[in-house]
């Protein structure tokens, strides 16, 4: 059912964790859903110097989650912003129909966590002014 | 490297054939393949081996004749027959089904198939053991209801009805009962005459015979409207060539069953609790779905929270071990399973249940290792999910 680049992130998820002293942190989904799914984000000079997540949830949301920290480390803020579902998807060379979805969430985690950063850095400019 | 463990703990949803049920069946495939209506030796051959085959099975659920047995290609179609069967033929006595809330799909979905043919369906509640209410049951039966249709032991959660007492209720009224017996005809004893029951449907694979197979068992004097109509094989209520080597198969596992049942099924009773145990005292946040003791003895559903349940039957599988989830993520719906809902679960916990089922192959030493792996997997997944609370990380 699922390729073996699902399984190989399922196996081995890559950037699980938080990171506590996150710049910006985006959580999507809905246990209720059997999908949930938080993204942690450090932003140095502009660019994502570390992402980690949490994700509770099926197969492909493990294997997601894990796929968008590879997709977005080190890329620009406006980079990471284009990163889609779809993109995602196709790094893992595919999800079943029934997955893309419920638990291809790991893209609007990782937006919601820029969103969170650009948020705190404008009450931090507000705060100085 | 050693190879690798394979360990199947999935017997509801499918079993191997026992080798002597195999056997069984061949001569029909290639030596007597006469077709049972035909009138001459080849045919009337293989018409001997399909009465023979109903008495078999007549047998094992101690039915009064072997003309009770009508043979179908799956539990899926006796279900079907009886519900729609019966509903239809006796439409004159009423428009209202009753059925419980742990039914298996193809009884659920030809229940709400009548409501678009002027039935009135009633899903009656569980306890949270997935017992039926029986205080609904007399209740919502009115006598306007022409059919009640129960589960004897849902598959899933292993829980046991108490047929008995429903067969009481029902019968206190002018409807007519029908069984699934799938998940439980050859796990326990069961008796139509003495536990009052007017339809009863089994399925071959369930008892380790071939796939394609099932029957409906019909107590003497009552009738069907037939759902697939030809050439007015199996008394007119089920036409089409019967599969003679199937038929055979199964007769041959009922037999089987009969004999060995009583203890394979203490053995497996004592492998059950023993996983039970193993599966959830270790492990913190860990439960079992469906009654304790009334179950049947291949069950063993269990759920853990903060994870969901396709993650773990996926790690399971990575390790060699064959298992099935109640959570949305393992259906094809995106709904977790209704037999779970309907016992008051939650759909988070729903999510993170976890079904294994043994068979004949199964082991007390295929039990310990997967006990042994369970903690580790559980932990992995626990660190993952941001619903774990922190203690249990530490």
């Amino acid at each position: 059912m699922y390729t073996q680049k699902v399984m190989e992130h399922f196996k081995n998820p890559h950037n699980m964790g938080e990171i506590p002293d996150a710049d910006g942190v985006g959580t999507v989904g809905n246990p209720v859903c059997g999908d949930l799914m938080t993204i942690y984000i450090k932003v140095k000079d502009n660019r994502l110097a570390d992402i980690k997540f949490k994700t509770y949830g099926c197969g492909s949301a493990i294997a997601t989650s894990s796929m968008i920290t590879d997709l977005a480390m080190g890329k620009t803020l406006e980079e990471a912003l284009k990163i889609t579902r779809g993109n995602v998807a196709d790094a893992l060379e595919g999800l079943p129909p029934v997955k893309m979805h419920c638990s291809n969430l790991a893209a609007d985690a990782l937006h919601a966590a820029i969103e969170d950063y650009y948020r705190k850095q404008k009450v931090k400019q507000e705060a100085k002014q | 490297m050693t190879e690798k463990r394979r360990i199947y703990f999935d017997h509801a949803a499918g079993r191997p054939v026992d080798p002597r049920v195999v056997e069984a069946m061949l001569p029909f495939m290639q030596e007597a393949y006469g077709n049972p209506s035909s009138l001459h030796t080849y045919g009337q051959e293989a018409k001997k081996t399909l009465e023979e085959s109903r008495t078999k099975i007549a047998e094992l659920i101690n039915a009064e004749k072997k003309e009770t047995i009508l043979f179908t290609s799956s539990a899926t179609e006796s279900n079907n027959l009886a519900i729609k069967g019966i509903a239809n033929r006796y439409k004159d006595r009423g428009n209202r089904i009753l059925t419980s809330s742990v039914e298996h799909m193809s009884v659920v979905n030809p229940c709400k198939y009548m409501t678009t043919k002027g039935f009135e369906v009633v899903f009656l509640p569980v306890d949270q053991y997935g017992v039926l209410n029986l205080e609904a049951l007399e209740k919502e039966l009115t006598d306007k209801t022409v059919l009640v249709t129960i589960v004897y032991a849902n598959g899933e959660i292993g829980t046991i009805e108490p047929i008995n007492e429903i067969s009481k209720i029902v019968h206190g009224k002018n409807a007519f009962l029908h069984v699934d017996a799938t998940a439980a005809c050859g796990q326990v004893t069961i008796d139509v005459k003495a536990e009052g029951i007017d339809l009863l449907t089994i399925s071959s694979n369930d008892m380790y015979g071939p796939r394609g197979v099932g029957a409906l068992y019909i107590k003497e004097g009552i009738r069907l409207e037939p759902q697939l109509h030809g050439g007015g094989q199996e008394r007119g209520w089920r036409s089409g060539t019967e599969n003679v080597a199937g038929i055979a198969g199964f007769a041959k596992a009922a037999e089987i069953t009969k004999k060995e049942m009583k203890p394979e099924s203490e053995r497996l009773v004592k492998l059950r609790d023993r996983f039970i145990e193993g599966l959830t005292k270790p492990i913190p946040y860990a439960f079992l779905d469906g009654h304790p003791t009334r179950r049947l003895p291949d069950n063993v559903s269990v759920r853990y929270s903060f994870i969901e349940g396709e993650s773990m039957l996926l790690s399971l599988d990575l390790e060699g071990v064959s298992v099935s989830s109640g959570s949305a993520c393992a259906a094809k719906t995106l709904e977790p399973s209704h037999v779970l809902l309907a016992m008051g679960l939650m759909h988070e916990e729903a999510h993170g249940s976890l079904m294994f089922t043994l068979g004949r192959q199964n082991t007390a030493e295929d039990v310990d290792y997967v006990v042994g792996l369970m903690p580790g997997i559980v932990k992995r997944l626990r660190a993952m999910s941001p619903l774990t609370p922190k203690e249990l990380n530490a």
